[in-house]
């Protein structure tokens, strides 16, 4: 049932909900608190379009609220880690607090964008729901930090074509997409490996959905390891692939439980 | 840890590393240098100095105009970008600063691997499309002590954070979202070199995941010299065209106009 509780989050009547509450919170002038207020219209131009009456389009609506419950749950699991005495080591507790910042910036922004309130939307996460429990176990934590971000990364990358036509929120989101990418390549110097992702690996079976793909060198119908000489593995390695909001889905729900 | 990437094994300790003085005198050592470091690590660096344009450095200096109303004026404009960083990665990998360690060295061998695909794959990309690629270009790399870990790595930090706005600012311009997709793969890949050079500078501070606390972000002055990359809502920098170029022109020795913007 996780999962059923999990798409929830994206049914339709709730993205409606969502989409007429903004308009709601908007004219009550509640827009969530604790974030750069004066930033939020710039980083999503449809406010000021919203005022002339016109309203979000349904599918980035969609898009918006699928990434705002990604990043709930990075927020939720840095904050967790950051807040363990003993789990994180001195330096590695300087970038754990940055990214979590990061991530609750993303959050109030998301949800200042869909007129939602501070944490209205946000589920309830179980993160060992893989087994080990990451906050008792360091080398898990990291572990699963790289697939949380690898994975945020082809999640944005995947939904990028479908905000085209919105390009205020497009740029909104390739700007939070990079910042998820440096994340991930932290994430992965801290346990040891390449920033980038060579071919489809992962050290992780459990995670090996979060690298599915990866290994692709097929772009616009080129073949990219006939482009140069250079090996196979830098070749992978100098291309992210997307994932589909289904496959973030499949990999994110079990560490869902509710709402 | 069975994703670490092992070192290409090329070495280069205990080889000449003059400053460069000027073009011409480059060249004559570098020219002396291929020789020996060729007998020194085998095929693997005449493989590197194939990564042209250096040291063979055939770029015209002509004028190009990038048209930005299509989305080859775009794919172009990436393409002049990946040019450049390829360049640089190319003669800092051929010419280790004093002192570099093996792990430095690996990255700046995986980022120059990476930016030399990312600029064949537009050179071929581009007129497989059906577009007109621009020709190669020619730089000027004299303002860069490559001798130098501080300037090599700092002019590394500014062209990878640079490239990051670049493609956040391109993707907007862009009308097919196959081609928005791949510059969505290759923008996340230079974000990963940012924050990787990053580190190599400041390890594990709020430096190497965008920040600098000792620097405020000066909207001013959004170019190359800014080293607080990440806004209050956790937001990257998006930067236009004619911005970026002009923080790039210090580099690029073709006269480079916009249109269509």
């Amino acid at each position: 049932m996780e999962k059923q509780t999990f798409f929830s989050a994206l049914d339709p009547e709730i993205v409606q909900r969502v989409t007429s509450r903004r308009d709601a919170l908007r004219t009550a002038g509640k827009i969530g608190a604790g974030i750069a207020l004066a930033s939020v219209p710039a980083a999503f131009g449809f406010f000021a379009r919203d005022a002339f009456g016109r309203s979000l389009p349904n599918d980035v609506t969609k898009v918006l609220t699928f990434a705002l419950t990604l990043e709930y749950l990075e927020f939720e699991y840095y904050n967790t880690g950051v807040n363990t005495p003993g789990l994180i080591p001195g330096p590695a507790q300087t970038v754990y607090t940055g990214i979590r910042n990061h991530e609750m910036a993303h959050v109030r922004l998301l949800e200042a964008a869909l007129g939602l309130e501070e944490d209205e939307a946000k589920p309830e996460f179980n993160f060992s729901a893989l087994g080990p429990d990451p906050f008792a176990d360091y080398g898990f934590f990291l572990a699963l930090s790289q697939g949380f971000e690898d994975t945020g990364v082809r999640a944005y990358k995947g939904q990028a074509g479908v905000l085209l036509p919105t390009p205020d929120v497009l740029s909104t989101a390739l700007k939070i997409h990079s910042v998820e990418a440096r994340h991930a390549s932290i994430v992965r110097r801290l346990r040891g490996q390449d920033g980038w992702i060579p071919f489809d690996n992962t050290d992780v079976p459990a995670l090996a959905a979060v690298y599915a793909g990866e290994a692709n060198t097929t772009h616009l119908g080129v073949d990219a390891l006939t482009v140069s000489t250079k090996s196979a593995e830098a070749t992978t390695e100098a291309y992210d692939e997307p994932l589909t909001m289904e496959e973030v889905l499949a990999i994110a729900g079990p560490f869902i439980v509710g709402s | 840890m069975a994703n670490v990437t092992n070192p290409s094994g090329s070495s280069h300790e205990g080889h000449p590393q003059p400053r460069q003085t000027d073009r011409r005198s480059f060249f004559k050592w570098i020219g002396a240098g291929l020789g020996t470091a060729a007998f020194v690590s085998g095929c693997d660096l005449v493989t590197e100095y194939g990564d042209l344009p250096f040291p063979f450095d055939t770029g015209s200096e002509d004028a190009v105009t990038l048209d930005f109303s299509n989305d080859f004026g775009v794919v172009n404009y990436a393409f002049a970008l990946e040019q450049l960083e390829a360049a640089f990665y190319v003669r800092a990998f051929a010419t280790p600063f004093d002192g570099i360690t093996d792990e430095e060295r690996r990255v700046l061998r995986d980022l120059r691997n990476h930016e030399v695909i990312h600029r064949e794959f537009y050179r071929l990309g581009i007129p497989a499309l059906g577009g007109t690629a621009i020709p190669t270009l020619r730089f000027d790399f004299s303002a860069i002590d490559f001798s130098s870990r501080d300037s090599v790595l700092e002019t590394a930090r500014v062209f990878e954070d640079l490239g990051v706005a670049a493609y956040n600012g391109a993707g907007p311009l862009l009308n097919d979202p196959e081609i928005l997709l791949v510059a969505g793969k290759i923008v996340s890949v230079e974000a990963r070199h940012a924050a990787a050079i990053r580190d190599l500078i400041d390890p594990l501070s709020a430096f190497s995941i965008g920040e600098d606390g000792d620097v405020e972000l000066d909207p001013a002055d959004p170019g190359a010299a800014g080293r607080d990359v990440i806004d209050e809502n956790g937001l990257d920098r998006a930067f236009d065209p004619p911005t970026v170029l002009a923080a790039a022109s210090a580099f690029i020795l073709n006269p480079i106009t916009t249109t269509g913007l």
